[in-house]
């Protein structure tokens, strides 16, 4: 912020803070949070709110059971979709990652001990999915140099009753998927976040403890997201809601942090130079830094030494890029009852520089920085507050009204009506060798047909694995990677082609 | 039967109106042998108004908040298409026409050669009259995703970014008057303007030509590599090498795809990463004077990898002759290119991962699962100046 900016803004404040603090004998109005209005805004779906993540299986497929000394990847490249993998106790050194839709990787327990997957320090990250309905559960993850686990992309996932230790850059980080349940993780010593939600839609984190870590969980440029239940502790951060520049999907909205414990997170700050968590500082309970629509509800935030709850915006963070496309702000925060003790017994010279603006000394609960549009906040005098001025009272006392902010039957998938597919098949690979009449690289569509007029399985057949016909032609690529829905969807495309 | 004849005479005539019509608006294409394509190219689907559009494999697919960044499975940004074929096909004739340039010496394709990647295989491109550039040719492959063009993030589409090569001083060295006046004065260019622009009163004038010249990029599209294949569902596709790749490639140490993000191989952004400037080339401010904005000083759209490895050498001044240089630049240590007394802001991904140099192989190997030149347009043998030599 610039000298000037900051002057007069402490002159706006302490102008507020006097007229404020002469209306301060008058008793407080409380609200009670038990009933009353809840939340009307955020996600709305059509359908029912969801249980799951992962749609319950109808017909189980096969299960693949792997022993300790045998390799988990081998088992989920012979899988099927459907199919279960069950990973007995022992020691798995390896990367596993699965690369097909459908597919539960399920560590066993016995009298206590777990598969484990162990990095040795060496080995990059422990599991990567990029598929649709993955399950995995029951690991213990260690000494991997990146993340435990990693999702890009999938939709539909469940990542629960995991234990993740010392483990790199994220313990657990679905990125750019819709729909995801990370629940009852314990997740420890991580350098960057525990357990990130970067760029994804529609997430419930729920039932975890994060301890140890520079951030315990953070919601990064996503929306649809609920934070619950979870013990966010001795971390340097507990739980983040952010909206990081520069990064290719721009907001964070519609967030909700409720029944939470963040303690004591206090760790001094050990992520890596540059990287966005590094500029945290140590004793943050819950920072929202430019994410809008997020309701804090009913956690303990307690004994954290910067602030309970700190609100800001992007120019109070010196060491990130600037983007002209994403919002700085933080936009209609909503703060309902939450018990705070002990926050802000050790803050930082930016808290005290903009507490001083309000003549407030001591502890802090919650700080807000910046604007902030649309906040409001119910029984403000409860807590020690530096910036809120401008909260108006929430007309709404809880979130009751939302479960969670799944998507009940799953993200959607795109339809491709039969006769669209075969077209974007053939125009999307074969007219690089073929074209309807005369050759190209391969034989014109007109031989083609002649040859297997109403015959689309035997070209389907060909396509599958080709063989050499024509001496004076190059041997044609297999199209095998297109599913057989498409295969035969494009031959009959090709057979009816008219030009 | 009344309705067959009754159709054949309708179509006969049709035909017969369209080859005069053809006759009268463009006489001296019709003389000069250049007529224009009524097909669209490869990947593409006539449409009822006489539009060409994109058909790919990564149609079946969604994406979050429909970026087009993710996975395997997810599709692609959205994309430019609508064009007509002959609008198409005059871009493809332009595209390779050397009067485009002020001393009709430099076509497009010289510094965006379909045999090098759409690039030019040079570390900093030289203009019409022999002047260094500053900075390197991108490929133009697959440049219908972009959402922003250069390497600084200056042009908001494909017209207004050929605007800039056409008039810079340094690169074609053209101006306005003088770029119409060439082309009027080629025998051709009038009739095929008019048969690519029909609307248009006077088709020959400058938002023609770059319409045509967008048109024609937007055609340049490559997504059947080895690794799309992998991508649809062969996991055989990418070799054991490949594959190891792929893994370091999206691995939370390398972080490759995080700005290199799937399908597109790029997230489109701005991002300052400190590659050093070639030997006594001072340090290039990139999109901090887009934005005018201090914190993306030598900041840079973070390119494409798709058919990579077809346009050595890289980054934005080319200071890297080979894919595995360019690669280990980002295991040195952040910042160990700044010079002293320069201050970047870089990229939080820019970290020190400490790869291997197995590794480093093996992203180059994947790299390489990444081209696929199938829909390579076809060269003009001559162009309507006469000026191909």
């Amino acid at each position: 912020m610039n000298n000037r900016i900051k002057i007069v803004l402490v002159i706006i404040t302490f102008a507020g803070g006097w007229i404020l603090g002469s209306n301060n004998n008058t008793a407080p109005v409380i609200t009670s949070s038990m009933g009353g209005a809840s939340y009307a805004g955020g996600y709305q779906a059509d359908q029912q709110q969801a249980e799951g993540a992962v749609a319950l299986r109808t017909e189980q497929g096969q299960v693949h059971v792997v022993n300790d000394g045998d390799s988990i990847q081998a088992a989920v490249e012979a899988a099927q979709p459907g199919d279960t993998i069950q990973v007995m106790p022992g020691t798995y050194s390896e990367t596993v990652y699965i690369d097909k839709d459908d597919i539960h990787l399920l560590g066993v327990i016995q009298g206590g001990a777990r598969a484990t997957m162990d990095g040795l320090s060496k080995l990059n990250d422990a599991i990567l999915y990029s598929g649709n309905n993955i399950v995995i559960e029951n690991f213990r993850i260690t000494k991997y140099k990146g993340n435990g686990i990693m999702g890009q992309a999938g939709n539909n996932f469940e990542i629960r009753n995991n234990v993740i230790v010392d483990t790199g850059i994220y313990g657990i980080f679905p990125q750019l998927g819709t729909n995801g349940l990370v629940e009852h993780n314990v997740v420890s010593g991580i350098e960057d976040a525990a357990i990130y939600i970067g760029m994804s839609d529609n997430i419930h984190v729920a039932y975890n403890e994060v301890f140890d870590s520079v951030a315990g969980i953070e919601i990064e440029n996503s929306r649809h997201a609920v934070v619950e239940n979870n013990n966010a502790h001795n971390n340097t951060g507990g739980i983040l809601a952010f909206v990081t520049p520069g990064l290719p999907i721009k907001t964070t909205y519609d967030v909700i942090i409720r029944n939470n414990f963040v303690l004591d997170n206090n760790t001094p700050n050990f992520g890596a130079p540059g990287s966005i968590v590094s500029g945290i500082p140590a004793g943050t309970g819950i920072l929202v830094m430019a994410a809008d629509d997020v309701i804090i509800e009913g956690n303990i935030i307690s004994g954290n030494k910067t602030a309970g709850i700190i609100v800001n915006d992007h120019s109070f963070a010196t060491t990130i890029t600037m983007d002209v496309e994403s919002d700085p702000n933080s936009d209609r925060t909503m703060i309902l009852d939450n018990v705070m003790l002990n926050n802000g017994y050790d803050t930082i010279a930016e808290v005290k520089a903009v507490a001083l603006t309000e003549l407030h000394t001591g502890l802090v609960d919650i700080v807000h920085v910046g604007p902030s549009e649309g906040s409001c906040i119910i029984n403000r005098h409860r807590y020690r507050t530096v910036g809120i001025g401008d909260y108006a009272d929430c007309d709404f006392t809880n979130t009751d009204s939302i479960d969670n902010y799944l998507v009940a039957g799953g993200a959607e998938r795109r339809v491709i009506h039969p006769s669209e597919r075969g077209e974007i098949a053939y125009l999307g690979v074969c007219t690089g060798c073929h074209s309807y009449t005369g050759r190209l690289i391969g034989p014109s569509v007109e031989v083609i047909q002649a040859m297997y007029a109403g015959n689309p399985e035997g070209l389907v057949a060909y396509i599958n694995a080709p063989v050499k016909v024509r001496d004076n032609f190059p041997p044609m690529p297999a199209q095998n990677y297109l599913d057989a829905e498409t295969q035969m969807a494009v031959a009959e495309y090709m057979l009816a082609l008219e030009k | 039967m009344m309705i067959g004849p009754s159709r054949q005479s309708d179509r006969k005539a049709k035909v017969l109106f369209g080859l005069w019509a053809v006759l009268l608006i463009s006489p001296y294409a019709w003389a000069s042998g250049f007529s224009l394509n009524d097909q669209c190219p490869p990947s593409f689907a006539l449409d009822s108004n006489n539009q060409c559009q994109l058909r790919n494999l990564y149609q079946f697919y969604n994406s979050l908040q429909d970026q087009g960044l993710g996975g395997l499975k997810t599709a692609l940004p959205n994309h430019r298409d609508g064009f007509s074929p002959q609008q198409i096909d005059l871009g493809r004739l332009l595209f390779f026409d050397p009067v485009l340039s002020g001393n009709k010496d430099l076509s497009c394709a010289n510094c965006h050669n379909p045999a090098l990647g759409f690039s030019d295989g040079m570390a900093r491109s030289v203009g019409a009259s022999g002047q260094v550039h500053s900075r390197s040719a991108p490929t133009l492959w697959n440049s219908a995703f972009l959402k922003s063009l250069l390497w600084d993030a200056r042009a908001n589409n494909l017209e207004q970014q050929a605007l800039g090569p056409l008039f810079s001083e340094i690169e074609m060295g053209n101006n306005p008057e003088q770029l119409l006046a060439n082309l009027n004065q080629v025998e051709a260019y009038p009739g095929l303007f008019a048969q690519a622009f029909p609307s248009s009163e006077d088709a020959l004038v400058i938002a023609n030509i770059t319409t045509a010249l967008a048109a024609f990029q937007s055609s340049l599209i490559s997504l059947n590599s080895p690794y799309d294949r992998y991508a649809h569902g062969d996991s055989k596709a990418l070799n054991p090498d490949q594959l190891e790749g792929l893994n370091v490639f999206r691995s939370f140490v390398a972080r490759c795809s995080q700005c290199h993000t799937p399908p597109l191989f790029t997230n489109q952004q701005v991002a300052v990463i400190g590659t050093p400037e070639p030997e006594g080339m001072a340090r290039d401010i990139g999109a901090q004077a887009t934005f005018g904005a201090e914190r993306l000083r030598g900041g840079f759209k973070v390119p494409t990898l798709r058919n990579i490895a077809l346009t050595a050498p890289y980054m934005h001044s080319g200071r890297f002759a080979t894919l595995r240089e360019a690669t280990e630049f980002y295991t040195k240590g952040r910042g160990h290119a700044v010079p002293e007394g320069e201050e970047l802001l870089l990229h939080w991904h820019i970290s020190e991962p400490n790869l291997t140099a197995t590794e480093l192989d093996r992203l180059v190997d994947f790299m390489g699962a990444l081209s696929d030149e199938s829909f390579m347009p076809k060269i003009p043998e001559q162009v309507p100046s006469g000026l191909l030599h």
